[in-house]
């Protein structure tokens, strides 16, 4: 019943939308799933938030397949939402078709930062910033001195997380070896939790006690399997600590949620390029898994990065990584 | 590499033959039958969220075994409806169950879980335990064992009880179909369903009975998937597993024997791909087996007809040429420079061997003569 009626809600609080012509603004969630515990998940609760605040609504499409982004997105903007949101750097493409012929529409996205068009802000985060300080207490972990990286789909942001927790890892422990993997090379890799923890059984047989998984659904079956066999492993986007407690080492959190809420506010100068927030994530789950003493380590990377004096290398800025060959 | 990592890779291989091999046979019933069914994947899909849902809910993964079964069974009857008692088509019913079961597996489960299309992670006890043999030693203290005892521990030891099913089934379905009178039937009612109904034989009634059974497989399968390799249902978890399994069955031949080799060997190949994400061959083995592989091509069209000729020898040249394409780069650095295979060529292996079958490279694949082909009794 209650689902029933939260249809026709929805149902109706479209058509309500659609006549109204409020300027409410949207969302559109890319391929992994609006719930996918992770990158979507996390810029829903973000939208969620603005809501919750503001007492709005806004409207959202979950993509269901690649060839539908540039109709979903004309679809919203022809209906006059206000700002539209994208999640995902797949949206680029589509973006610099669709964004000039709506300058009146604002348009936000996340994941890219190379296009330049007046009614466009968009949103990049230093992944492998965020990556390099799990790596670190990653390597802080680990007994046996191997840790391994499950990636999702093989792309350049995902091969930049990688490179970026590798960097980590050597920094605390130069002899440490790395196995990295991809689970596909498609979109599917994205939700194939079987072959993510059938990568996770192979990277324990070779050694590793620590596993990060940057692989949206797929990671979910990462953090069973290293809980299954007994290691570590380290969650990613949206905060994983609490899926398996006592075996998820930590989460690098890509504070999405913050990238959505800002735009859904639309505060100030529109165009330009916002720089996300990234960082792991401590809460009561992981609290023994960490010490102080490894905090204290992280932390002062954390500061050093920032300040300048400690650059992470990016993949993205030369399509190669000079610690991890993929 | 050592034998550990050869024993190993192998245990991975059977993990991930396990629910191929029980869909492959799945699909052997239905299309020995004369019902072509491409709804393997749903109905995978379908028992994978079920089993997953009601075993998280009453806490046994008995019972969610069975409601796993229940549910792909459920599909089988609806594709037996469509495409025996109404005669549609078979493919059309197949692809329908497919999208049914994707769509609706992640709405149910937002409706039921509100975890957004995913089931709440199954505690011990609700999901199917490893087995582990008496005497088998634990993975960390594998290394100090001899070989005999890893592979022993490894291999044999330490599965759940669904992949020994899965291999049980084998000679099972081996039994029934070639050494039953239901199995002598079954198959004629894909051959030759007229010959069936003229000895008094009811066709329509085979034909269920062997969709009812690949329910049950597939049924089985999903549950192994969902409770067994993991602990929750994810949406599309089944990622292509019943694609993989058709084509599986088409490089069996549709044989139960060959149905396990093939799966043992698309396992394999998807146990190698996890393992070595790059793997490394000398240059002068690379490109001498391209050679041999070219010739071998060559060899097998000569007495061919035109077409074969033509599409395998162009085969045959395009080898021939990626093998000097090698020869010609690594010439000035030595033959015995390693070359990295990519990981991408040995996910498609398993594609590559089924369209050499269907090329009639590897033996002819022929299907159930009337498969596909609604049985219409003569007025």
């Amino acid at each position: 019943m209650n689902f029933m009626k939260s249809i026709l809600g929805s149902a109706a609080a479209l058509a309500i939308g659609a006549s109204a012509a409020v300027a409410d603004p949207a969302i559109i969630f890319d391929l992994g799933g609006k719930f996918d515990k992770s990158f979507n998940e996390t810029a829903f609760n973000g939208a969620q938030r603005w809501a919750e605040e503001t007492g709005g609504s806004f409207r959202e499409i979950e993509l269901q397949t690649e060839a539908g982004r540039e109709q979903a997105l004309r679809r919203l903007a022809e209906a006059g939402s206000n700002p539209i949101v994208m999640t995902g750097f797949m949206f680029a493409d589509v973006l610099s078709k669709v964004a000039p012929e709506y300058p009146d529409t604002r348009f936000g996205v996340i994941d890219v930062g190379w296009l330049d068009m007046p009614n466009l802000r968009q949103y990049i985060f230093n992944e492998h910033e965020g990556s390099y300080l799990v790596g670190m207490l990653a390597a802080m972990a680990s007994k046996t001195g191997t840790v391994g990286f499950v990636g999702g789909q093989d792309i350049g942001l995902i091969r930049r997380f990688g490179c970026g927790y590798a960097q980590g890892v050597l920094a605390v422990n130069p002899n440490a070896s790395i196995i990295a993997n991809m689970t596909g090379t498609t979109g599917a890799a994205w939700n194939d939790p079987v072959k993510g923890g059938e990568l996770t059984k192979a990277q324990i047989s070779q050694g590793a006690d620590v596993v990060f998984a940057a692989a949206g659904g797929t990671g979910i079956g990462v953090l069973q399997t290293a809980a299954d066999e007994g290691i570590l492993s380290i969650g990613v986007d949206m905060n994983q600590n609490h899926l398996q407690p006592g075996s998820v080492l930590t989460t690098m959190l890509k504070r999405v949620d913050n990238a959505v809420y800002d735009a859904f506010k639309g505060n100030g100068d529109w165009a330009g390029t916002m720089q996300g927030v990234v960082g792991y994530a401590m809460d009561e789950h992981n609290a023994s898994l960490v010490t102080a003493d490894m905090q204290a380590k992280v932390n002062a990377a954390e500061a050093s990065i920032k300040s300048g004096t400690l650059s992470v290398h990016d993949y993205m800025s030369d399509d190669s990584c000079p610690v991890l060959s993929f | 590499m050592d034998f550990l990592t050869i024993i190993q890779v192998f245990d991975g291989t059977l993990r991930l033959a396990a629910p191929l091999l029980l869909v492959c046979l799945a699909g052997l019933f239905s299309e020995r039958s004369g019902i072509f069914d491409i709804g393997l994947e749903g109905k995978l899909l379908a028992a994978a969220f079920l089993s997953a849902a009601v075993a998280f809910v009453s806490g046994s993964v008995w019972i969610g075994l069975l409601a796993g079964i229940g549910v792909s069974v459920g599909l089988s009857a609806l594709h037996g409806l469509a495409s025996i008692t109404m005669r549609g088509d078979q493919i059309v019913s197949g692809v329908a169950i497919n999208f049914l079961a994707a769509g609706l597996t992640v709405v149910v489960a937002q409706a039921w879980f509100g975890e957004g299309g995913r089931t709440p992670a199954l505690k011990s006890g609700a999901r199917f335990e490893p087995i582990i043999f008496p005497g088998a030693v634990p993975s960390k203290e594998m290394a100090d064992v001899g070989p005999f005892m890893q592979l022993y521990s490894e291999l044999l030891s330490g599965h759940t009880l669904l992949v020994y099913a899965a291999l049980l089934t084998v000679p099972l379905s081996w039994f029934v179909l070639y050494k039953t009178r239901f199995g002598l039937r079954l198959r004629a009612a894909g051959e030759n369903p007229a010959a069936v109904d003229t000895a008094g034989i009811s066709v329509v009634g085979l034909r269920y009975a062997a969709v009812v059974i690949a329910g049950i497989l597939c049924g089985i399968a999903g549950a192994y998937i969902a409770t067994s390799l993991q602990a929750n249902f994810v949406k599309d978890m089944s990622a292509g597993r019943g694609y993989i399994a058709l084509a599986a069955l088409i490089f069996a031949k549709w044989r139960p024997w060959y149905a396990l080799g093939a799966c043992l060997l698309f396992g394999f190949l998807f146990a190698v791909d996890n393992r070595f994400q790059n793997i490394l061959l000398p240059a002068w083995s690379l490109s001498g087996g391209l050679l041999l592989m070219a010739l071998a091509l060559t060899g097998y069209v000569w007495r061919k007809d035109l077409l074969d000729k033509f599409v395998l020898g162009g085969l045959a040249v395009g080898l021939a040429f990626i093998s000097a394409l090698i020869v010609v780069n690594v010439w000035g650095v030595g033959m015995g420079n390693q070359i990295k295979v990519p990981v991408v060529f040995i996910q498609s292996l398993p594609y590559i061997l089924t369209v050499l079958v269907l090329a009639g490279f590897v033996g002819k694949a022929i299907p159930p003569r009337s498969g596909g082909v609604p049985y219409v009794k003569e007025k």
